[in-house]
């Protein structure tokens, strides 16, 4: 109880340490959802309005993806970027730049999958009236995108509940550095460990709320689309 | 002054279509010149509708040849289709219409214009800023009509127009098609309704069975049909 109430107490004041871990939180977040973006639409897409040999082994590896362990990602990421590993020259283990990039490989497949359905869905009733209205290849795909915008901004906030919420992965490739690597989900899991309660309530409270605010703009994504193209 | 019809006629060349080794459409040969409304008739699964994607362009003939113009491959510039169950796009009623002139290359800056126009045309004035999804059944497909007249087809093929709709909105669509029809535009379409083919036919053709048994004069069609099958289809028999 007492803890609670000091957990109130760091949220309400506005707790600089507190604030600085959710700021943190949000940018990484954000950012890996931006790459992911960019990376899992098109190749939704792509898969969506192609036809090509192995197209359904791909889809299956593709939904299966949308279930990588944050661990194990994290370890692949962590070996990629050790001084002994591949990319280790670029000197980004344990800093920010490493927790995007891990959480880019567990979001990506996510919007990609979800980006793919979408659009499928949307091509097979759009297929007949764009070839009768003569419509090209690349007016096609950003007609799709476009039309698909209301349920592609569902997919995008449900990867990034995903990275939000997400913490075996960054905690590896980022250590939970103090004031430069720590998120929500790192700081959470450290604070309890070390039992100091309210900072790590106080941040669960946090999260739990992004989440929420998280489905309720997805929500409205949703009723606008109904609402401006029915 | 409407430019040239390039799209005109349409012409069928002992035209089959196999799909999974199943015959949709056998040997069929016609010739779809400027002119009053062709119109297909014939039961389920005669093939009307894959005779009209096939006159399109939208499905490609297993054997035989399909020319417009007198050319084999056409892009569908002055061509439209409208579906039987036309997809909306998730736009507005006018920017659907918006949609299919941008598609049309028509100019921006006449866009507005055209679609005021079209909007009128199909009798859909005011419901600009629907969304078209939310449209009723009758008001899509003239919204559908309208998207389709977008191109300033030479050759407008409706598939089913009015399945399914009552009879003041068939008669509305019906009205639609004689107005473009005497601005110049050949229409094709396929129905199940007699009445609807002796409204509006200039000249029809009886498919069965993917097979053409008759095309001729709407009037001598329904007076003096040549085949069995016709006399039996016209006096309402079920053809199986």
């Amino acid at each position: 109880m007492e803890s609670d109430v000091s957990a109130l107490h760091l949220v309400l004041t506005a707790d600089p340490v507190l604030l600085a871990i959710v700021r943190l939180s949000i940018e990484v977040s954000l950012s890996a959802v931006l790459v992911s973006a960019l990376i899992g639409v098109p190749i939704g897409a792509f898969i969506a309005l192609n036809r090509f040999p192995g197209r359904e082994a791909v889809i299956v590896v593709l939904n299966a993806l949308m279930g990588l362990p944050p661990v194990v990602v994290g370890l692949a990421i962590y070996l990629l970027l050790s001084r002994s590993g591949p990319l280790g020259v670029w000197g980004l283990l344990f800093t920010p730049q490493a927790m995007v990039i891990a959480q880019t490989v567990l979001v990506t497949p996510i919007i990609a999958a979800l980006s793919r359905q979408t659009i499928e869905d949307l091509w097979v009733e759009y297929h007949d009236e764009l070839a009768a209205m003569n419509v090209g290849p690349l007016r096609r795909l950003a007609t799709l995108i476009w039309d698909a915008r209301f349920s592609l901004v569902t997919a995008l906030l449900a990867g990034f509940g995903r990275a939000a919420a997400e913490v075996g992965a960054i905690l590896i490739v980022g250590g939970n550095i103090d004031g430069f690597t720590r998120t929500m989900t790192t700081a959470i899991a450290l604070e309890t460990s070390k039992g100091d309660l309210p900072l790590a309530i106080g941040l669960g409270m946090v999260l739990i709320s992004i989440v929420i605010i998280i489905n309720a703009l997805a929500w409205g994504a949703r009723r606008a689309g109904e609402r401006y193209a029915g | 002054m409407r430019p040239p019809a390039l799209d005109l006629p349409v012409m069928l060349v002992d035209v089959g279509i196999v799909a999974r080794d199943v015959t949709i459409l056998d040997q069929i040969s016609l010739k779809l010149e400027a002119g009053p409304p062709t119109v297909l008739i014939g039961p389920n699964g005669a093939g009307k509708t894959t005779l009209l994607r096939a006159a399109m362009g939208l499905t490609r003939a297993t054997s035989g040849l399909v020319t417009w113009g007198g050319r084999e491959a056409s892009p569908p510039t002055r061509r439209a289709f409208m579906f039987q169950r036309p997809a909306m796009l998730r736009r507005t009623a006018a920017g659907n219409i918006r949609y299919a002139l941008a598609a049309a290359h028509v100019p921006r800056a006449k866009r507005e214009v055209r679609v005021s126009e079209l909007m009128a045309d199909v009798g859909l004035n005011g419901l600009e800023r629907r969304p078209a999804r939310r449209l009723s059944g009758g008001e899509q497909q003239r919204l559908a009509l309208a998207r389709a007249l977008a191109c300033d087809p030479a050759i407008l093929f409706l598939d089913e127009p009015t399945a399914s709709l009552d009879p003041a909105a068939t008669k509305a669509i019906e009205d639609i098609i004689r107005n473009v029809t005497a601005r110049g535009v050949k229409v094709v379409m396929s129905t199940h309704d007699l009445g609807q083919a002796k409204r509006v036919a200039g000249d029809v053709v009886l498919l069965h069975r993917g097979r053409m048994l008759e095309h001729g004069p709407s009037e001598q069609f329904f007076n003096a049909p040549r085949t069995s099958k016709a006399v039996r289809f016209i006096a309402g028999e079920l053809l199986v």
